[in-house]
């Protein structure tokens, strides 16, 4: 959200990891909703990638029609609580508003977190089941795209079964993003939403091991991949099995699996990387009370992937940025400790195929800097197995799929969210991945009609 | 879901959302695009010998930033041929069977001529009529609209002119700038009048342009009174409804118009015994598709309070709508702020002291922190401080339990005058 703004950091830690904004009160929420000008064919629409009915839904916050304002939200998107709060606002439905050059936008995020805070404090179910069809869908993963797939498959009236390897559900959203940005239950409530549907989650359950695909394949009608992508892959320098290295993953799961621990206290704390899991990383890593956290990332603020609203709220929260730096080796003590960091400095060179300048090492500028701990947060590696496990067309790990209908190498197994995000396909926004489950539930419902298996 | 169907002295409507005949009826295209959108019924704009209109013909009140809060307009009835208005009238029904249409009337009060038009405009299968005794501002002048609707006689007698030929329901819209609308609302009752519709427009003059000193609107250098509507007329509008409501003489459905802007609004005007409402102004400011919220919060309304059908809560607030002699005097509430939401504005305070009753002091506490405390003894609970406190939950008004029983002061001169004659009798 734009207007996060980096707390106060206290000694209390779970204080820190409370979700940052408060949300709006009733009044701010009607005041704002009556400022907006319920444009006709408006642009915020255009702009969010689930197509939200966004003018419809303020309008029903100010006339106290709350449950017909969260309703028009969930509709166009099933994880429209957890995009409320992470979605970059400013670069979609606020951007796009027409009060930008004539006053301020819309607070669209607040708004819609307002409406559907509602919705999550009353238990009554927006949603019902739709009638059978008869056919039976599995879903691998519970992350934004999974979710959303199953909710409209649900919807629609297939038998639905999610596979999920984790021990809860969720994906991204449950372990991925940090809890001040998107509390657990929020999370919690949206897959509730879609539990309440008779979809059926079996969590603690790998595809491939617990269940082989050819089972899978056998038991369901159709399959959709919507298992995201890994934890970081190794940066292939010296010292990365040093205690005090990181994967910036598996950091920021563990603060929203287990209790909070002080081990970080104190500490100095290096991040390698600029995207926003890089942020989260450190900004996770300043709330757990690390000394000082630093982000090394070997291009400039100008190429780094990190949203603008991210890397503002990690200024806010004292992290330094050292641009043009790579990190050579990772350096240990006696104990196999982290002690060090030691990194070259980079220039710009030629554009490359990504129409970014390529960097390149400065020679003998090596330097050590002095750090605790080592965050890795430089992408995330491929699920390759599962996906070589179902035979399907890839490259480096991005499954191949029709760009209309999500079906992939194999005609029965579709795909969606970061599983097919890379190499210029997509994009790797929560909300686009809801908006992609919601494409698939419509492609797999349309082979059916199509096949005339369904009326 | 509840049951949002209405049916209003007969004539059936999918919900009880109609447009005003008004500029967003002017057409069959405009119409059908209504009903597209969800619209129940619509009004259509009134048919007479076409007119000509002026530009400019429209004007807005906006309050501290807040667009329309009021409208004006100088528009008259319309201006298209009256055959091809019966046209698309009757392609539009044609379309849209189950969706009420009513036809706006307005003609010289001649008995001829009333019994022309009724005859044409039923005759292309309008589900009902009403008749146009309001327009304030260019028909008035030719002794129509307005000009007829103040008169009672002439109400009552061209009411009973179209119900001499009318097939149809016959509903009869009612001008405000009259001092009681009672007594015309009565006299349309009294030539057989199926139903009465209210408010039409108020006379007003939106403004003055502080530079050119030129009216607003104006032609060419030169303004005329227009007819006001929009949300600031609500509070007019819904008082007229339920004086004609909680009156036993006037015993016909009402169809509430007046700054409808929101399902809300519209719940209003149905408990202070509307059967149904018109808009027009919210239209014109958003477009037909703010029904949709309009139908969505009423439905989620009736719902929530487990209510089955809109025809349950017609007039429901009607019986609380009494006379000022009625009310009981003593019942008491005082003003309380609760210091944990205060923000310390003070508006309380000065509107209390300047304007009300000097009631609210502007204190410190021991740590030298204002607060604010009302002086319950001196209050009179007139609600003032309530009002311009900006902050929700600030400023309660509770009720003080009296020792006396209830007393109006109606009850309470009839006791006097009791008292006096038992005085005399001993």
């Amino acid at each position: 959200m734009s207007t996060l703004t980096g707390g106060q950091i206290s000694l209390n830690l779970i204080d820190n990891f409370k979700e940052i904004h408060p949300g709006l009160t009733k009044r701010e929420a009607i005041e704002e909703a009556n400022r907006c000008l319920y444009c006709y064919d408006a642009p915020c629409i255009k702009a969010c990638p689930t197509s939200i009915e966004i003018p419809k839904f303020i309008k029903k916050i100010a006339t106290g029609n709350l449950k017909g304002s969260a309703k028009t939200i969930l509709e166009a998107n099933p994880i429209g609580a957890s995009c409320a709060r992470v979605c970059p606002t400013e670069e979609l439905c606020e951007g796009a508003c027409v009060l930008n050059n004539e006053t301020k936008p819309i607070s669209i995020g607040h708004l819609q977190r307002y409406a559907t805070d509602w919705a999550m404090q009353q238990r009554e179910p927006l949603f019902e089941v739709g009638e059978k069809n008869g056919k039976k869908v599995a879903i691998i993963g519970s992350g934004p795209a999974g979710l959303s797939a199953a909710r409209e498959l649900s919807l629609l009236g297939y038998e639905v079964t999610i596979f999920e390897a984790q021990q809860e559900a969720g994906g991204l959203n449950r372990y991925g993003i940090v809890s001040f940005r998107l509390p657990t239950e929020v999370v919690q409530w949206e897959v509730e939403q879609v539990k309440q549907l008779n979809v059926d989650i079996k969590t603690n359950t790998v595809v491939g091991v617990d269940i082989t695909t050819e089972e899978l394949l056998n038991q369901f009608d159709r399959v959709v991949v919507a298992v995201g992508m890994g934890n970081v892959p190794h940066l292939g320098i010296e010292g990365e099995t040093l205690k005090g290295v990181y994967d910036a993953i598996e950091f920021v799961k563990r603060t929203k699996m287990d209790e909070l621990t002080d081990d970080l206290v104190g500490k100095r704390v290096t991040v390698i990387g600029a995207g926003n899991t890089a942020i989260d990383a450190a900004t996770t890593a300043v709330r757990l009370g690390a000394a000082n956290v630093k982000i090394v990332y070997r291009r400039t603020k100008n190429e780094m992937t990190a949203y603008q609203f991210e890397y503002d709220f990690a200024k806010q929260d004292g992290v330094e940025f050292r641009w043009l730096t790579t990190p050579t080796k990772i350096i240990g003590n006696e104990q196999n400790e982290v002690v060090g960091l030691e990194c070259l400095k980079m220039e710009l060179g030629e554009v490359g195929v990504d129409g970014r300048q390529k960097p390149i090492p400065v020679q003998q500028s090596e330097f050590v800097l002095e750090t605790d701990v080592v965050i890795k947060a430089i992408g995330q590696s491929r699920h390759l197995l599962l996906i070589e496990g179902f035979g399907l067309e890839h490259s480096k790990g991005v499954v191949e799929v029709n760009p209309e209908t999500y079906q992939t190498s194999k005609e029965k197994i579709y795909a969606c969210g970061d599983v097919i995000f890379g190499n210029g396909q997509g994009e790797a926004m929560v909300v686009t991945a809801a908006q992609q489950g919601k494409e698939v539930a419509e492609a797999i419902h349309r082979s059916f009609v199509l096949q005339s298996e369904i009326v | 879901m509840a049951d949002l169907r209405i049916s209003f002295a007969g004539i059936k409507s999918p919900n009880p959302f109609w447009l005003a005949s008004a500029p967003p009826t002017n057409s069959g295209y405009q119409v059908q695009r209504a009903f597209e959108a969800g619209w129940g019924g619509a009004v259509w704009k009134t048919l007479g010998e076409p007119i000509i209109n002026t530009t400019s013909r429209f004007a807005a009140l906006s309050f501290n930033g807040q667009r329309v809060a009021g409208f004006n307009n100088i528009e008259l009835i319309t201006d298209r041929p009256l055959e091809v208005n019966l046209k698309e009238i009757y392609e539009t029904k044609k379309r849209f069977p189950n969706h009420a249409i009513i036809a706006s009337l307005m003609v010289e009060p001649k008995q001829e001529k009333w019994h022309e038009i009724v005859k044409r405009v039923e005759d292309v299968g309008v589900d009902g009529l009403e008749l146009n005794f309001g327009c304030p501002h260019g028909m008035a002048e030719r002794g129509m609209g307005a000009a007829s609707g103040q008169v009672p006689e002439l109400v009552e007698k061209q009411t009973y002119w179209v119900k001499e030929v009318a097939k149809t329901p016959v509903i009869v819209k009612l001008t405000p700038n009259i001092t009681d609308i009672t007594i015309t609302a009565e006299a349309a009752v009294q030539g057989g009048a199926d139903a009465i519709s209210m408010i039409n427009t108020i006379n007003s003059l939106m403004g003055v342009d502080l530079d050119t000193w030129n009216t607003i609107p104006h032609v060419a250098g030169k303004g005329a009174h227009g007819g006001y509507c929009g949300p600031a007329v609500k509070p007019i509008a819904l008082n007229m409804v339920g004086e004609c409501a909680r009156n036993p003489l006037i015993d016909v459905p009402i169809s509430g118009i007046g700054g409808i802007s929101n399902w809300q609004d519209a719940v209003e005007f149905i408990l202070m015994g509307a059967t149904g409402v018109q808009v027009c102004t919210a239209a014109m400011h958003h477009g037909f598709s703010i029904v949709e919220d309009m139908l969505d919060g009423l439905n989620n309304y009736l719902d929530s309070k487990g209510i089955a059908s809109i025809m349950d809560i017609v007039g429901k607030a009607v019986p609380k709508y009494s006379d000022w002699g009625d009310l009981d005097l003593n019942y008491k509430v005082v003003a309380r702020i609760n210091n944990d939401v205060c923000i310390n504005c003070n508006k309380c305070h000065i509107s209390c002291e300047d304007t009300s009753h000097q009631c609210i002091d502007m204190l410190k506490n021991e740590n030298g922190e204002p607060y604010l405390k009302v002086r319950e003894e001196d209050c009179v609970g007139c609600n003032l401080c309530a009002i311009v406190c900006p902050v929700e939950g600030a400023i309660n008004m509770v009720e003080l339990k009296q020792p006396l029983p209830k007393m109006t002061w109606n009850e309470r001169q009839s006791n006097i005058a009791r008292f006096k004659i038992d005085k005399v009798a001993k």
